[in-house]
């Protein structure tokens, strides 16, 4: 063992080097790291949520919500389809119970019809098996109903517009190193570091933000709506002041889908916060057109179906640009702005976890945990050094060293140190302590049958690794397990645990018997003080 | 420069001796904690049962009952109010909200703008909320993590030494968690999310411990194919004793100073890890290896078959 090949010292040192290069950034603060020469490694450990300070929040898709929607879409696409010539004319459409279905008034279109309508489906994956299935009834009735691919298809979609617009909501308001991310099928993850009240995050996200104008239906008799009811072609929608309800016509105008760019300003003449948007192309035709044709007649502005305000259209608006009031701070209007210009989300996210803490809280922890971890490990290493000398000291390098490389590799990976991170971290170093001890221990036990130095040496280092490699295996499938299974912090203990069992088996094994072999080389002694 | 010598060189001390004794003892102690746990129940963090949870720090010690009842007047439910580490720094803990899921959140806001109003100069630290549907999931993700570890770790040392040590360790191992249960139970330490990370930190402890002397059992009856299997545990764990102590020790001075010196939020994780390392140290000398007795381990259980026949062919041999 003391004729160790070249290139394997050569590999021990590159590893520890590489390792402490990648360590070294995370010790200096992140302004200074960005000025370094571009050849610096500049990998630096992100710190968790719990140290660093900020908020987090769980978001979960409703469902219930998203097949609604689909459903409501797809009987749009197919009113649409069957009008178109030749039009097929339907009758008693409905979307209860989760399908679709309608009745043909000619049933010798039947056949066409579903043709027709099957086209609006599209193929899944390889399978080749249809989003949507068609049946019949009674030869006149047609039935659509989402199949369980078509539906996962769907919300994996939906999941992954929503972590986009999400991310768009987010990012405007100047925060920076915000994680959105999608968790299991229906879940979104978001992490915004130094944002200390969520409130305003949540009212961010959670804007639906589908935006329509309606026309007012000037018809409807006031006490029917009042009572909720409205003629037909009109639906009673609340307004979003609470001041009771209107009724507007079901046809849209034009929707929040052709605003082009939204942003908060003030009214001219009131002065109060308002929302100035300003169509694409189709929408300030279409806006153009609406508006045209029904001068001196009142609008509804829509949002997330709740009216915001009903004015009049004084005169034709052809310029393609239209403000939105209505009671606006001037925080809830650019929040409006923001969420009107990064899309509608598809589908309705509600907070079903949350969790804020305040960066002085963080900065707290994390120092009397540096502190704490700092004199557990000076506590451990002068420990060793009493108990075993020289051979204490190597097991110290060790330790030191495999603290680098666990900041090294966590650098690397990107992984977050978290609270109970520190506290795997701790438990790694002694973890790493016992590898040596295994070793020192079978070292002194070898001296004492009688064994020579070197061959004691030789022997405790062989003998002790078997011990060592089983009892660091079923560390490893633990931490491997909690890591796989386990959430937040049981994975943010789990990471560190994993990584440092690697590096405290490679640094107090290889790493300790090359300074061992270094020294017997150079001081060929004669006796060992174990 | 003389050395430190925990254990001195070549103990002899009959652990085995007082293996039934240690068997009794430790069947009445798991069994109190589980008791303990059956009776009093754990108290459980917010992760696990769902609810609110504001930390702040006042400017000036508040008294408990009038910020309970400013609490109370929020109309958010019942709030439980403990106080951490100094009369300034105090948890409000509310239940979860029925009905949606925003809710939850929206009352943590509710407090937090009340007590920013109501005590001038407060510093609300954190602030969480988690619907009980989540919960659900991660008590579930918890349990879950925690018995695939130990379910894992049985197979594979089932695989490196024998079936009896597979079944060993996880005795070992169940003994080492109802003990810090019993511990929690016993306290009403709350029980969240990080206490989960502290039990698969006992149950990686516990293991290690456990196959180190599994390890020296092994190689010991290798060698010494002829000698009693109590006397050959007691060979082994003698052998083991010193690297037992220096381990066991350097890693509770470790947990000891992050215990005085560390955050307080990890004060809960903190103990439960050292407690486990004490109760972890117990049990691998006096449950994994009487266990390998009852379970009728024999000296020659790591031959291989062949081995076994010529061996006995051997005996037979010199009988006639």
């Amino acid at each position: 063992m003391f004729e160790l090949p070249r290139w394997k010292i050569w590999g021990i040192f590159l590893t520890i080097i590489v390792g402490i290069a990648f360590a070294i950034p995370s010790l200096f603060p992140k302004s200074q790291v960005a000025t370094w020469p571009a050849l610096a490694p500049r990998t630096q450990i992100a710190l968790g949520l719990d140290l660093a300070g900020g908020s987090q929040l769980l978001l979960e898709a409703d469902l219930a919500d998203a097949a609604r929607q689909r459903l409501a879409a797809m009987e749009d696409s197919v009113q649409t389809e069957l009008r178109r010539a030749p039009r097929i004319a339907v009758g008693d459409i409905s979307t209860s119970g989760g399908r679709i279905s309608f009745m043909l008034r000619d049933p010798t279109q039947i056949d066409d019809a579903v043709e027709r309508v099957r086209t609006l489906t599209q193929g899944v994956g390889l399978t080749g098996a249809r989003t949507w299935d068609v049946t019949t009834q009674d030869g006149n009735r047609v039935f659509m109903t989402q199949t369980a691919s078509g539906q996962a298809e769907a919300l994996k979609n939906a999941m992954s517009v929503a972590r986009d617009v999400v991310r768009r909501r987010i990012d405007p308001s100047g925060t920076k190193e915000v994680t959105v991310i999608n968790q299991g099928q229906n879940r979104i993850l978001v992490q915004v570091p130094g944002i200390e009240d969520p409130e305003a995050l949540k009212r961010l996200i959670g804007q639906t933000a589908r935006l329509e104008f309606k026309l007012v239906d000037q018809n409807a008799d006031p006490n029917q709506v009042a009572q909720g009811r409205a003629p037909a072609g009109s639906q009673v929608l609340p307004m979003a002041d609470g001041s009771g309800s209107i009724a507007v016509q079901r046809r849209v105008m034009v929707t929040g889908e052709q605003v082009a760019q939204a942003s908060q300003t003030f009214d001219q003449q009131s002065g109060a916060p308002v929302v100035s948007i300003r169509f694409d192309s189709q929408g300030a035709r279409r806006f153009g057109r609406a508006t045209t044709e029904n001068v001196q007649k009142p609008f509804a502005i829509i949002l997330d179906n709740k009216v915001l305000s009903a004015p009049n259209i004084n005169e034709p608006i052809l310029g393609g640009s239209a403000q939105i009031s209505g009671n606006f701070t001037v925080a809830t209007a650019s929040e409006l702005a923001i969420s009107l210009s990064s899309g509608k989300l598809p589908v309705k996210l509600n907070v079903i976890e949350e969790r804020t803490v305040s960066a002085d809280l963080g900065k707290d922890s994390i120092e009397s945990g540096l502190i704490a971890s700092a004199i557990a490990i000076l506590a451990v290493m002068a420990f060793m050094i009493i108990t075993y000398g020289r051979f204490g000291v190597y097991a110290n390098i060790a330790l030191v060293v495999n603290a680098f490389l666990i900041l090294g590799i966590m650098g690397i990976f990107g992984s977050a140190l978290t609270l109970p991170g520190i506290a795997g971290f701790v438990l790694t170093i002694g973890a790493a302590v016992d590898a040596n001890v295994l070793i020192n221990e079978r070292i002194r036990e070898e001296q004492r049958r009688g064994r020579k130095m070197l061959d004691a040496i030789d022997t405790g280092y062989k003998e002790a690794s078997t011990a060592i490699f089983d009892a660091n295996i079923t560390n490893v499938i633990a931490a491997a397990l909690m890591w796989y299974f386990g959430s937040g912090p049981v994975r943010g203990f789990a990471i560190v645990l994993l990584i440092g069992i690697i590096t405290s088996v490679f640094t107090a094994v290889n790493f300790t018997r090359l300074l061992v072999a270094l020294w017997v080389k150079r001081k060929r002694p004669r006796e060992l003080h174990i | 420069m003389k050395l430190l010598k925990l254990v001195p060189d070549n103990t002899n001390i009959d652990f085995m001796r007082w293996r039934n004794l240690a068997l009794i003892l430790s069947i009445l102690v798991t069994a109190a904690s589980l008791t303990l746990v059956a009776v009093k129940g754990l108290n459980l963090g917010i992760d696990f049962v769902g609810g609110q949870v504001v930390r702040a720090t006042f400017a000036q010690p508040v008294d408990i009952e009038d910020l309970r009842g400013r609490m109370n007047a929020l109309n958010v439910g019942e709030a439980s109010i403990q106080d951490f580490g100094d009369s300034r720094t105090y948890q409000v803990r509310l239940p979860s909200p029925p009905g949606d899921a925003a809710e939850s959140a929206r009352i943590v806001g509710e407090v937090r703008t009340a007590l920013t109003q109501q005590y001038p100069g407060v510093k609300v630290g954190a602030g969480e909320a988690v619907s009980g549907k989540v919960s659900g999931e991660l008590a579930q993700d918890g349990l879950l993590a925690i018995s695939l570890a130990m379910l894992g770790i049985a197979i594979y040392i089932w695989f490196r030494f024998e079936w009896q040590f597979g079944i060993g360790a996880l005795v070992t191992l169940f003994h080492d968690v109802s003990m810090i249960l019993g511990f929690f139970a016993l306290t009403q330490l709350q029980v969240d999310l990080n206490i989960v990370a502290a039990f698969l930190a006992v149950v990686g402890y516990s293991l290690n411990d456990t196959v180190v002397i599994y390890d020296r059992i092994r190689e010991n009856m290798r060698k010494y194919r002829k000698m009693q299997i109590v006397q050959l545990l007691n060979l082994s764990l003698n052998e083991t004793l010193s690297r037992t102590m220096v381990t066991s020790g350097s890693i509770m001075l470790a947990l000891l100073m992050l215990l005085i010196f560390g955050p307080d939020v990890i004060f809960g994780l903190t103990v439960a890890i050292l407690l486990g390392t004490f109760v972890g140290t117990y049990s691998s000398i006096y449950i994994s290896a009487p266990i390998l007795v009852w379970l009728g381990v024999k000296p020659d259980s790591f031959l291989r078959v062949e081995e076994k026949s010529t061996e006995l062919r051997g005996s037979d041999g010199a009988m006639v």
